[in-house]
């Protein structure tokens, strides 16, 4: 269900997401999915860590542009058509999505899909109704 | 040829004499008619009649481009308005336009200075001049009118942009001489190519080009891939507009039309007047126009001056190509801005930080590629590529809007730009000067 992502801005420059990394590494702090958004003039690195808050502090004090966003992470059945049935619930309640990404290595049958939605709220409400509401394993 | 022999090749001492006889015309006119040139006389405690020989101008304070912002429109008239024909202002990009406002007078001076710098370039009746310049407010496109119009050449005014159509009109109308922005021409090469037209197997013979700042380098490649001989043109809105001063056949600097603008070369620190071949800010002083001369006005171009014969038979005193500016103004695709605009207009975006950088290359296109990298507002970095992008767009648009200049934002980390403790290195300019 709701969790939170860390996104933080990258310039298109060699070496920024190995810097970034490696600055997560020395912390401990484990990646759940990691994922770029690119343009042809920079990135946006977002991240699902097990302590957000965590992880956002060590990238502001490292000089980094990290903020918060709350997505919706979504355990759904690792067969075909799971994804399908969730696109088609939102789709059919106007819920909007601007991103998705699936998280590493689900665990068991299942497969968690992390979704940025326009109305997070609304979003929310309609997986509950619909059963979709294990909460993630970090 | 030389279009006005008698005053392109006049002995030193007669033409000084007459400077002399013009230049103290001017002070007691302008002394008389506009307040703002009277006030500045009292206050250094100068009246005309101290102007007895030409080195006395070093008596007379100098004009500054903010003199004449500050006079805006017609402070610094001195004729009656109406004596005046024809009005031409800068871009005003800057700030406040600047004036020049023109009597018949001065537009008859204007077609002479004009008919000289184009047949210093090869110019002469029976020419087809391919009018490359920006027709309007812009003094380019219509200097070179009068003066092409003087001489008797046929003139396609075509203007700036539209290049197929430049080159179709130059291929059918079998141009000689094209006047335009150095590196518009080597734009045009490229779209030639893409037409599959020759450069070779067009007419022209002679490139004049100005309004930015260009290399012996580019001169080469120009001439190579135009098949042409290339001049250098300068001028300035503050003074007439084109028909300052043109590079003869010889190509050892431009010879100034010095008996209606007075050069001096001067120390932009202590404004003290420097010796032929040293260094240092031009000046001018318009000593035969009535509508908006100037005196001693500070065009904060830097350059030096040589005087003697030229083997093309002219001896106007020659001043070299500039060597660079005594502030931070930038020349981009012939638009001239200064950092502080940048700056200024960043401060009204409330998604950005005023720390920026400005990248300037010529790219394979041969123009002027600027990139503006600009640090984003940490409380307005978003997840989503779209919010960025969005920023992005909204500098871009008030850049052009401003500026009147394309620039390409790059959006960087926060404090990703350098801050030096002195003055901040806003400027990186790669182009090949």
């Amino acid at each position: 269900m709701k969790v939170t992502q860390i996104s933080v801005f990258m310039e298109n420059k060699n070496g920024r997401l190995a810097e970034i990394t490696k600055l997560l590494a020395s912390k401990n702090i484990s990646l759940r999915a990691v994922t770029i958004a690119d343009t042809a003039d920079f990135g946006i690195l977002r991240l699902i860590v097990k302590e957000p808050d965590r992880t956002r502090d060590v990238l502001l004090e490292a000089g980094f542009t990290a903020r918060e966003t709350d997505v919706l992470a979504v355990a759904m059945e690792d067969k075909p058509g799971a994804l399908a049935d969730v696109m088609e619930l939102f789709e059919k309640n106007n819920v909007n999505i601007e991103y998705l990404y699936s998280i590493l290595a689900g665990k068991g049958d299942k497969a968690d899909i992390v979704f940025r939605v326009e109305d997070l709220e609304r979003g929310q409400i309609l997986l509950k109704q619909n059963g979709y509401d294990r909460p993630l394993d970090l | 040829m030389i279009w006005n022999a008698v005053r392109e090749s006049e002995a030193p001492e007669k033409r000084r004499t007459r400077q002399l006889a013009d230049l103290k015309d001017l002070v007691a006119r302008l002394y008389n008619r506009v307040p703002f040139y009277k006030e500045r006389f009292d206050a250094q405690g100068v009246k005309p009649s101290d102007i007895q020989s030409l080195e006395d101008i070093v008596k007379i304070p100098f004009t500054t481009k903010d003199d004449l912002r500050d006079t805006y429109p017609y402070g610094l008239l001195a004729s009656g308005e109406e004596e005046i024909v024809e009005v031409h202002t800068s871009s005003g990009t800057t700030g406040t336009p600047v004036v020049d406002a023109y009597t018949q007078n001065d537009m008859d001076i204007w077609a002479e200075v004009m008919a000289r710098c184009l047949m210093m370039a090869g110019a002469e009746r029976g020419d087809v001049v391919q009018n490359g310049y920006g027709y309007g407010m812009f003094t380019g496109g219509l200097g070179v009118h009068y003066g092409a119009h003087n001489i008797g050449c046929n003139i396609i005014p075509v203007g700036g942009g539209n290049t197929e159509r430049q080159l179709q009109l130059m291929r059918d109308f079998e141009s000689t001489i094209l006047t335009c922005t150095p590196s518009y021409s080597l734009y045009m090469t490229e779209v030639a190519k893409d037409m599959g037209l020759e450069m070779a197997d067009l007419k022209l013979k002679s490139g004049i080009f100005g309004a930015e700042p260009w290399s012996d380098n580019m001169r080469r490649e120009i001439e190579e891939k135009m098949c042409l001989t290339a001049y250098d043109i300068y001028g300035l809105t503050e003074i007439i507009g084109p028909g300052v001063s043109n590079e003869c056949s010889e190509h050892n600097g431009l010879h100034i039309n010095e008996d209606h603008f007075y050069p001096e070369i001067i120390n932009p620190e202590t404004g003290e007047v420097l010796p032929d071949g040293e260094k240092g800010e031009l000046v001018f002083t318009t000593l035969t126009k009535t509508g908006t001369p100037i005196l001693r006005y500070r065009t904060r171009d830097i350059t030096w001056l040589e005087r003697g014969e030229c083997a093309c038979g002219r001896n106007l005193v020659r001043m070299h190509r500039l060597l660079g500016r005594t502030d931070d103004m930038m020349i981009i695709r012939g638009v001239n801005v200064f950092p502080s605009q940048i700056e200024n207009i960043l401060m009204e975006i409330e998604e950005t930080q005023p720390h920026y950088q400005i990248v300037i290359d010529r790219g394979q296109s041969h123009l002027d590629d600027v990139e503006l990298r600009v640090e984003v507002e940490p409380k307005f970095f978003s997840d989503e590529t779209k919010q960025l992008e969005r920023i992005s767009q909204k500098i871009a648009t008030a850049m052009k809007n401003k500026l009147g200049v394309n620039l390409q934002i790059k959006l960087v980390e926060p404090k990703s730009i350098e801050r030096s403790m002195g003055k901040a290195k806003r400027v990186i300019d790669k182009r090949t000067l």
